[in-house]
């Protein structure tokens, strides 16, 4: 019954997405207030028959329901009770749902929220998220039904990937999705601004909070990812460039030049073509990424299983969606014009410089991403594009985008004169190229890799700190909870982030630089040193564990002849789908993490052991989540706060006159 | 059902007890393996390197890596032997060859395509722009937030 | 003209599609073999039923033959078999087994129970004759020529239109 109940919701939901987009453009088109009035309610409503469909669903997992075609795959009753509920995304139908609900989510989030916009605005951009909806409820009632039945039912499911059995899987697909998706806001508020024509500071203004929470939840969903790949995978990789990873960055990549083209749009009225553009792209890219991952044209750990009638009809909604947006920007945006002028060295150049650097990085990911597939389809042969192009080739590119971001926030709106900046920045340089010679030289080797990014990464970081520092200095109040007072939350969540780059780069620099590691075999007794620390095998026991047998490694740690930690891998065997997966050991630490794991057993007790050294790898993920606080903060600005401004523009205004 | 199958075969190669790897008992050697092993392709994986695969093969493929090292041949060597068999999608770096000229150079084709677009976006700008008909007058909160940031 | 520049995203876009749409029609798993007109490498290897004897492709020259890769342990092989076994009725070519990683017990026991369509076998337990010839897999098939040159490889199991359409029509013009 729940099932059946699901898919008509599904159903529901559809019609009235359906009736969103016709109200919505209809509305707007006419100016109809009856019309008008219903497009949120219809958004809303929506919105409550996908939840119930994705209730429904996880009901079904919940429950152990394995008369649902997709549980039976996908889900087991041993299943701990949060895995069978994160199983409700662990297949293509699912997530695709999942896909469903986010949109869903942010519609009705702009449906409520959004009270204070021009009503004819906001149907538009109700009716564009609407037309996605529609999109992708038609893909998953005909090609993707979660809730196909199996008759007669299976008395045991088949039991959830073991390597999905861990908490990042309840948490990294709704964190990412929730980015990916939530750049449809920012989509949509643009493909309504160049219908309308209207493409002022205004509409920057109410685009920007949408999208620094998409771009908030995409940082948190990507680091979720990798972090989640590094204790999981077993050989402490943490990106692989693989297709599926780049489908999620080129979205962020972009999205971080929305953001920043948006702040200078809301600010200065320029670069409204651009920013429009970049909003089409982010999105686009999302839905360029949905495609390559559930089609089958690239090979990936994360693709799901494929029909091509699924990569057909996501190829054809990607054709009518971006295409049709970006024609429509091709026919409206050049009536749109330039706004005002600055100069060759000023904030503007040096945002339109990080927006250029961004998208020529995006494009990077993207030709490499799609390259064997253009070969392929040429018939020029087969190759494969992996980490050693794309790290010689991202590097460069995002390097002076690196650097220009501790100039971009010193240098003045207009006109911005180079002898100010060095001033500014000088005391910034000093520390960066003292760290980065300093350094290597003290920890013992040093690389041109090593030396650019501990001096972008000290850089960064030195340069934020001197921003704010000059700016409390030179503001007017008199104390320093005064002056920490007076800058807006907008301005500390860009110092905020910018210093989360600066981490993340640091702790990437010093991973890739000093990282050390021994594979070998071992037998209970042998010792092996690495990093400072003794490592001693003291062999494996059989752990039985809820649906899966393990056998667990013994490793004590020893610093100095004193034990520190006792670190237990795992290689467990799930009972159900009868795959292995190692669970590696680590030790976590703010300087460094130690990291155990078990290959493959060579006979008499003996295992190939793989142990590593890591410096400073955690701050890739701190880095990451500082850059979400970053963001966060900027949310939080007290412009964006739904109360009418009125009262303070007046106020301001008096005080002026005054 | 070939992906079937072979997702099928890898499992069962795992669990037939393959034969096992000893790492090499010069650390060289193993450091040598491990920066071959990490850029060639391990064929039967979703997207991984042999250094990183369990599979039947691509331990096969380190063992013999290992041998050809303490043969003393070259990395080069052990490249070609691969791209041999395998043909050039073994490499995840790809080859420098006429089909993979877009790609490498493609990248720094689109900074140089970048910095010309900066180049020209910047200087169109320079002389201040006729007021664009969507109305530029600064509205109060535009004044109030320059003065502001 | 100035609002041309504007264009420039869509056509990207359309390239892009174009080559997306291609690439449904592809297949990223399949990887093309090098050794398509080159010879076959050579070696020597035990036969499975009889281990004092051996095998060489050298015996095979002057013959159009072909070269099946097969394992006791692999799943599509069983799927595969009763179409070499088939096949081999025909008395078209002389197949060679190659046994992949496998355990001469488990292999003889195999080609017993199931049929054997092989003229003989070869016993590859170590898989260094199958990486030799860029085997990633089983089931692989080659075909080889007169002069000891490999003209096809099916990857996968020979299904029976594999058979029909590119493998029968081949070995015709090879002359077999």
């Amino acid at each position: 019954m729940i099932p059946e109940l699901g898919h008509f919701a599904l159903t529901i939901a559809l019609a009235l997405a359906i009736a969103q987009v016709v109200i919505a453009f209809t509305g707007a088109r006419t100016g109809n207030p009856a019309l008008l009035a219903t497009v949120r309610p219809a958004a809303i409503g929506q919105f409550v028959f996908v939840a119930g469909a994705f209730a429904a669903l996880a009901w079904c997992f919940v429950t152990s329901d394995f008369s649902v075609m997709n549980v039976a795959q996908h889900s087991n009753s041993k299943l701990p009770a949060h895995y069978r509920f994160a199983a409700t995304w662990g297949s293509h139908e699912g997530s695709i749902l999942l896909w469903i609900l986010m949109l869903a989510s942010w519609t009705f989030a702009v449906a409520t929220l959004s009270r204070a916009l021009p009503e004819r605005f906001v149907a538009r951009v109700l009716g564009v998220m609407g037309l996605v909806s529609v999109g992708f409820l038609l893909f998953i009632l005909i090609t993707s039904n979660p809730f196909e039945r199996l008759l007669p039912a299976a008395a045991e499911g088949q039991d959830l990937n073991p390597l999905l059995q861990d908490p990042g899987m309840v948490i990294h697909p709704p964190m990412l999705y929730m980015g990916y998706v939530g750049f449809s806001v920012a989509f949509a508020f643009s493909i309504a601004a160049l219908i309308e024509g209207r493409l002022d500071a205004a509409w920057a203004r109410w685009s920007r909070p949408w999208t620094l929470a998409a771009w908030c939840f995409l940082t948190v969903g990507i680091c979720l990812g990798s972090a989640w790949a590094y204790y999981t995978l077993g050989w402490g990789g943490w990106w692989f460039w693989d297709p599926v990873e780049n489908a999620s960055f080129m979205p962020w990549l972009v999205g971080t030049a929305l953001l920043h083209s948006l702040a200078v749009t809301e600010k200065r009225g320029t670069f409204r073509s651009w920013t429009v553009l970049l909003a089409i792209v982010a999105f686009s890219l999302s839905l360029v990424g949905t495609f390559l991952v559930r089609s089958g044209v690239l090979t990936s750990v994360h693709a799901f299983a494929t029909d091509p009638r699924r990569g057909i009809f996501i190829l054809l909604f990607l054709v009518v969606v971006v295409g049709g947006s970006l024609t429509l920007f091709a026919w409206r945006a050049p009536r749109v014009g330039l706004g005002s002028g600055f100069g060759a060295v000023s904030r503007e150049s040096m945002l339109l410089a990080n927006n250029v650097l961004l998208a020529v990085a995006m494009s990077a990911v993207l030709l490499g991403t799609l390259y064997p597939l253009f070969l392929d389809a040429l018939g020029l042969g087969k190759i494969s594009v992996g980490p050693p192009y794309f790290d010689a080739v991202f590097v460069p590119l995002m390097a002076p985008a690196v650097f220009l971001m501790a100039v971009g926030p010193v240098a003045s709106w207009k006109r911005a004169a180079l002898p100010d900046l060095w001033v500014r920045l000088r005391w910034a340089m000093g520390v960066s190229i003292a760290a980065a010679l300093v350094l290597p030289f003290a920890l013992g080797k040093s690389s041109l890799m090593i030396a650019v990014g501990l001096w972008l990464a000290f850089w960064v970081v030195a340069a934020t700190v001197a921003l704010v520092w000059q700016r409390l200095r030179a503001s007017p109040q008199q104390t320093l909870m005064g002056k920490i007072g007076a800058q807006s939350r907008s301005w500390y969540g860009m110092a905020v982030a910018h210093l989360g780059i600066g981490l993340f780069i640091l702790g990437v620099t010093m991973v890739k630089g000093y990282e050390t590691e021994r594979d070998l075999r071992m037998s209970p007794g042998d010792r092996v040193t690495l990093g400072g620390y003794e490592f001693a095998f003291k062999g494996t026991k059989d752990v039985p564990g809820p649906n899966y047998a393990a056998v667990q490694g013994t490793f004590e740690v020893r610093r100095d002849g004193k034990l520190e930690r006792t670190l237990f891998p795992e290689k467990r065997t799930y009972n159900v789908s009868g795959q292995t997966m190692t669970w590696a050991a680590i030790d976590t630490g703010i300087t460094r993490d130690i990291y155990v794991s078990l290959g493959e057993p060579v006979g008499d007790g003996a295992w190939g052991v793989r142990v590593y050294h890591k410096p400073f790898v955690d701050w890739i993920w701190v880095g990451c989540f500082v850059m979400a606080l970053g963001g966060l903060l900027a949310l939080s600005d007290r412009r964006y706060r739904l109360r009418r401004q009125v009262a303070e523009i007046d106020a301001a205004a008096a005080g002026a006159r005054a | 059902m070939r992906r079937l199958a072979l997702a099928l075969m890898f499992v069962a190669g795992l669990a037939f007890g393959q034969a096992s790897e000893i790492a090499h008992p010069d650390p060289v050697v193993e450091a040598r393996l491990k920066a071959l092993a990490e850029e060639l392709r391990c064929l039967v994986c979703q997207n991984q390197t042999i250094a990183d695969s369990n599979a039947a093969l691509a331990l096969d493929l380190r063992n013999e890596i290992r041998e050809q090292i303490s043969q003393g041949k070259s990395d080069d060597e052990i490249r070609a032997y691969m791209v041999a068999r395998y043909g050039d999608f073994v490499l995840y770096r790809p080859p420098w060859k006429a089909t993979t000229v877009l790609l490498w150079v493609g990248p720094f084709a689109l900074l140089a395509l970048g910095i010309a677009i900066l180049y020209m976006n910047v200087r169109r700008r320079r002389a201040p722009a006729p007021e664009a008909p969507g109305g530029e007058r600064p509205s109060r909160t535009e004044v109030e937030s320059l003065l502001k940031d | 003209m100035k609002s041309l520049r504007f264009v420039v995203p869509l056509v990207v876009f359309a390239a892009l599609a174009i080559f997306l749409a291609v690439g449904l029609t592809r297949d990223p798993r399949e990887i093309p073999s090098p050794f398509i007109g080159k010879p076959a490498p050579a070696f020597k290897l035990e036969r499975l039923h009889d281990s004092s004897q051996s095998f060489s492709p050298q015996e095979m020259k002057g013959k159009v033959w072909m070269l099946n890769v097969w394992a006791s342990w692999c799943v599509s092989c069983r799927v595969e078999h009763p179409v070499l076994v088939e096949f081999s009725k025909r008395n078209a070519v002389p197949i060679v087994g190659l046994d992949y990683k496998d355990k001469r017990e488990d292999g003889l026991q195999w080609l017993a129970r199931f049929g054997n369509p092989y003229s003989l076998s070869a016993f590859d337990a170590e898989g260094r004759v199958a990486i030799d010839y860029g085997v990633y897999g089983a089931p692989e098939t080659f075909v080889i020529d007169k002069e000891g040159v490999i003209r096809y490889k099916q990857i996968g199991p020979v299904t029976p239109e594999a058979l029909e359409e590119k493998i029968l029509p081949l070995l015709k013009s090879l002359g077999a």
